[in-house]
């Protein structure tokens, strides 16, 4: 990316100033090195969203992002109703809230070194992944809409977790105002054998070990030590979220013109806040989060089963479950006044800093957990919310490393079988149906998460708390 | 007349695109290139046909609409699919997907399509005649 028309703001904080059609400045969050790597199309993108009306503040940039459809992945941009704003739904994504979830075990590294392969083997065998699995739950369709509808706590409902578990999603488990009505036949008709499954291409499960600590108060606060295993679960709304994505973005495609829209790249289609179609996609989205918020509760439930067999005096209390692809509306501080907005995260995740009310009690004094997946080489990290992210991002960090490098071209620099036999050679147990699938995900292909996690500390979004380092990795 | 189909490089996603003597001919040969995104497309045996029916207000939506069918007849019969006879009648496109169930150990899927997207997105006519028809899927 060409350096030249950006105003450097702070460290790792960088403006393109409005200009054009542009109502709001892009603001970049990136080391110098991620930004000149950082590809152009990205900052186009943004550039596009910084037009759209009603946006506030400005088109943020997360150091992991990438050029992706409409908006960028690793972007940022908050709309107001009350100004003509507007929801997209290529501003959320078509994997609607994937995010990732932590949880701990209580082990430590030898608790599971012996059983180490045992542990892959069988997690590989009880969480179904990968194109064509189907889980074990089906929904009728009253049942489906009571899952739509109430999420993760629907999820403990059924059995599937316990209450402790909800104080630790994002919205206590459950996002309010879901409109399963406005969720089509074919989204219900896809997820309806889709419960509990992981997904494929970068959807993961891991075992990971705390490998070093960079802030001791906070990582207490978490209940992280050093040589703790915890374990990881990345994945979103499946074919649901999928099939609601398709329907909107089509919809909002034809009604563009209705509405008074000149888009500058069809897949930024968006409809007015307060539109019949812009309720209606907030409605669906709602649901698809709950989607995925249940997905990922039971999810968490197959792995306690798998460690219940194996390890019976593990006990795996939830960390925290963060979604990073999702509209919601949030109170914020723009511009010496308090506004309500409809926030987009699309590959960003939400990063409350100290204080913030909707933090549980456990977690208020240092933030929110903010988990970063990397790539299945490399590692992940947990970062803390800043209460500076508030006024610079809207309270936003990264959501991962971000890929480097297209599937196209890792497919063709390595084949799946090495990767798997490399990162076996360093103790890392990778499980995939695809050797293929394994080669376009081989750590190589990734953005160095360290980099970009080390530019959202320095640019104040969020503070690093912990590495983890993988041990057992499922693939889809 | 050259058909096939081909990927083409997109960030975190993937292009594909189609050529052919016509327009029915880009549109099934991006559908191929939609299949081996997932598997290799020689490996689906060709058992059993699934008819789709949509229509777009325009060449370009309608691929769109054309390949999500596709993904949506993937999802929810847990298929593959290795030949396709499209026919397109202005903006209205009625086609047979030729394929089969997926068996994950002989087709070793690679990653599922979670939707066609409206980027790189072109249906064309070269001055030779020759049709292309593309965009990228998300995956």
């Amino acid at each position: 990316m060409d350096l030249k028309q950006l105003i450097q703001r702070g460290p790792c904080r960088w403006e393109l100033p409005a200009s054009g059609a542009m109502r709001v400045p892009v603001m970049t969050f990136a080391s110098d090195a991620l930004l000149r790597d950082m590809d152009d199309q990205a900052m186009a993108q943004a550039v596009n969203v910084a037009t759209l009306p009603g946006i506030v503040g400005a088109s943020y940039i997360m150091p992991d992002a990438h050029w992706g459809y409409g908006f960028p992945i690793g972007g940022v941009a908050a709309f107001d109703a009350d100004a003509g704003g507007v929801v997209s739904a290529g501003g959320v994504g078509f994997d609607v809230s994937c995010g990732v979830r932590c949880l701990h075990t209580g082990l430590r590294r030898d608790d599971i070194a012996p059983l180490q392969r045992r542990l892959a083997d069988s997690l590989y065998e009880h969480i179904p992944a990968g194109v064509g699995s189907t889980g074990a739950i089906r929904l009728n369709a009253q049942q489906m809409d009571a899952m739509l509808t109430g999420g993760a706590k629907w999820a403990v409902g059924r059995g599937w977790g316990t209450d402790a578990d909800l104080e630790r999603i994002e919205e206590r488990g459950q996002m309010l105002h879901a409109k399963p009505g406005a969720v089509s036949e074919q989204a219900k008709k896809r997820q309806r054998e889709e419960m509990g499954t992981l997904g494929s291409g970068n959807h993961y499960l891991e075992v990971q070990e705390v490998t070093a600590v960079y802030d001791a108060a906070t990582a207490e606060a978490y209940g992280l030590k050093l040589g703790d295993i915890v374990v990881m679960i990345h994945c979103g709304s499946r074919g649901l979220g999928h099939q609601i994505g398709t329907d909107f973005l089509r919809r909002m495609v034809e009604q563009a013109p209705r509405h008074g829209l000149t888009l500058p790249d069809r897949e930024l289609a968006c409809a007015p806040i307060r539109s019949d179609l812009g309720q209606e996609y907030l409605g669906a989205m709602r649901a698809a989060i709950n989607c995925a918020l249940a997905n990922r509760q039971i999810l968490t439930h197959l792995v306690r089963q798998v460690f219940a067999d194996l390890l019976p005096a593990a006990r795996l209390p939830l960390l925290y479950d963060v979604s990073h692809n999702t509209c919601k509306l949030e109170r914020h501080r723009v511009g010496g006044r308090e506004r309500d907005l409809y926030v987009h995260r699309k590959g960003a995740t939400r990063a409350f800093g100290p204080g913030h009310a909707d933090l549980p009690d456990a977690l208020r004094a240092v933030g929110q957990p903010v988990l970063i997946g990397g790539s299945m080489g490399t590692g992940s990290y947990v970062l803390a919310g800043e209460a500076t992210g508030e006024s610079l991002a809207l309270s936003s960090a990264c959501h991962g490393a971000g890929r480097a490098m297209s599937r196209h071209q890792a497919m063709k620099t390595w084949h799946g079988r090495q990767v798997v036999d490399e990162l076996a050679a360093r103790g890392i147990l990778i499980r995939s149906a695809s050797s293929r699938g394994v080669a376009e995900e081989a750590p190589g292909a990734y953005k160095d998460v360290t980099a970009v996690v080390d530019a959202a500390q320095a640019a104040g979004l969020a503070r690093k708390v912990t590495r983890l380092e993988p041990l057992v990795c499922v693939k889809g | 007349m050259e058909q096939g189909w081909q990927h083409f490089e997109h960030g975190a996603d993937i292009g594909v695109r189609g050529n052919g003597a016509s327009k029915a001919q880009a549109f099934e040969q991006a559908a191929m290139a939609l299949t081996a995104v997932i598997t290799d497309p020689s490996q689906v045996a060709l058992r059993q046909s699934v008819d789709i029916a949509c229509e777009a207000a325009d060449d370009e939506t309608l691929l769109v609409a054309w390949l999500n069918a596709l993904v949506y007849e993937m999802a929810v019969r847990r298929m593959l699919f290795g030949r396709f006879e499209v026919r397109i009648d202005g903006h209205r496109l009625q086609a047979s997907a030729i394929g089969e169930l997926v068996a994950p150990q002989r087709h070793r899927p690679a990653v599922e399509v979670k939707g066609a997207t409206y980027t790189a997105l072109r249906v064309g006519q070269a001055a030779n005649g020759q049709w292309v028809a593309q965009t990228v899927v998300d995956v």
